[in-house]
């Protein structure tokens, strides 16, 4: 087999693995994103005070530190995860404690008349707060989200650190056998720079699709 | 049995590498950074579009990836032998050049073009315009970005530990191998880290409040 044949098969099966961490990554980190800034704002005093610790912490702390005490430190208290799932579950709290600053921010600039309004329609605090409040803060936050979920593709490559054979192990392991690290690294760039670049795409699409005339005036 | 304290100096001389790789990171990205903005917002059509090829790429490749890429790949082909240390500062200079450059652009389309109009028809130059009206005012409007991308190269800096960089996150590694007890020497690290990108934050905002030209900063 050629070089690049070679070097293509080897790509393909990393970027498979990346997609997989990806695809569990990036709904979930928006989930928890959501969770921790209607935590904050509306949680009573212990839940809003643990959810911002939590949050407070993983920004402070460097995404590989986070991956290394997951992987290695956990397991001392109990809590066992093979590579896969401890970079799933780094991946998860890093992104969505950045992701929620911006889905807080956003809740906190929606106009109190809608709260109010729908008071007077006599929902409930959580159906307020599902219907009405975080449908139009996602929207507004849709960009900052975004942003951090690009940089979670980019930093999904740091899951090679602790086993995972996702491209940038992949490609790394081809050039231990292969040293041509001039090409292997540079097309493995190009390919982390194309996601990057579609990703950035598909959420300058969305935005354009599920934007409300007149709520982008804050 | 080694205990915490034989190991936590050593772990702590690594905030010295840490501070090196972010400070040296830094400053090559202003270098980089700064008159890469200039020439996207004021350059011609050429230097725009390179400017903006670069900052794309940089923005767009993970620093994992850069570091292999120049460390195995490109300083090497171009003749320089690089240590690990110079080579991640000058990866991560010249990657946080590609972030700077946004934050500076940024900056400088917010203080406005009737500054620049304006300092034109009183005679000056347009690189007088630039450095004494429009820079002054956009660099103070970019302290806070600024303090963003410290936090950012900060915890960035601990990804050079797979180069083998003698920084916080390496030593920790080798006190983990050496000890076998990965819970104390991970939370160490962690803290430390903590402690760097909160207090390096709060000290560039305190610059950013002394700094502040009233007037100036309730338009942007």
């Amino acid at each position: 087999m050629s070089f690049w044949e070679e070097f293509i098969a080897y790509l393909m099966r990393g970027w498979i693995m990346t997609v997989e961490l990806l695809a569990l990554s990036i709904p979930l980190s928006i989930l928890l994103g959501l969770a921790l800034a209607t935590a904050r704002v509306y949680g009573n005093k212990v839940v809003s005070l643990i959810a911002a610790g939590f949050v407070a912490l993983l920004r402070g702390l460097p995404l590989v530190v986070t991956l290394l005490i997951v992987f290695f430190a956990l397991p001392r208290i109990g809590l066992y995860f093979d590579p896969f799932w401890s970079a799933v579950i780094a991946f998860i709290m890093c992104s969505g404690a950045y992701q929620s600053e911006y889905v807080r921010a956003a809740i906190q600039s929606i106009d109190v008349g809608q709260s109010l309004a729908a008071q007077a329609l006599g929902m409930t605090k959580l159906q307020e707060v599902v219907h009405i409040i975080l449908p139009q803060a996602f929207r507004r936050a849709l960009p900052g989200i975004s942003n951090e979920i690009i940089y979670l593709i980019l930093y999904s490559s740091l899951a090679y650190i602790i086993g995972v054979q996702e491209i940038f192990a992949t490609a790394k392991h081809f050039n231990s056998l292969q040293f041509r690290p001039i090409e292997i690294f540079s097309t493995t760039a190009l390919i982390y720079a194309f996601m990057a670049t579609v990703a950035t795409f598909f959420f300058k699409k969305l935005e354009e699709r599920l934007k409300i005339p007149g709520l982008e005036i804050v | 049995m080694v205990s915490v304290v034989d190991y936590v100096p050593y772990i702590l001389e690594g905030v010295l590498w840490t501070l090196g790789l972010v400070g040296g990171g830094l400053l090559i990205g202003f270098i980089v950074g700064l008159p890469s903005a200039i020439a996207q917002v004021y350059g011609h059509r050429f230097l725009k579009i390179m400017v903006e090829v670069y900052a794309w790429f940089f923005r767009s490749v993970p620093l994992l990836v850069l570091l292999f890429l120049f460390y195995w790949g490109i300083f090497p082909a171009l003749g320089f032998k690089l240590d690990p240390l110079t080579c991640s500062i000058l990866v991560l200079g010249i990657r946080s050049g590609a972030y700077q450059s946004q934050i500076f652009r940024g900056a400088i389309t917010s203080v406005g073009e009737g500054q620049y109009i304006a300092a034109r028809t009183l005679g000056m130059s347009k690189m007088r315009a630039i450095y004494h009206i429009v820079l002054p005012q956009a660099l103070r409007i970019s302290i806070p970005g600024w303090a963003n991308e410290y936090a950012i190269i900060l915890k960035d800096s601990a990804i050079c530990f797979t180069l083998g960089v003698m920084e916080i996150l390496t030593r920790t590694r080798y006190v983990v191998m050496a000890t076998l007890e990965p819970l104390i020497p991970y939370f160490i690290a962690g803290a430390l880290f903590i402690v760097l990108t909160y207090s390096g934050t709060k000290i560039l905002n305190t610059i950013y409040d002394k700094l502040k030209i009233p007037g100036l900063i309730w338009r942007m």
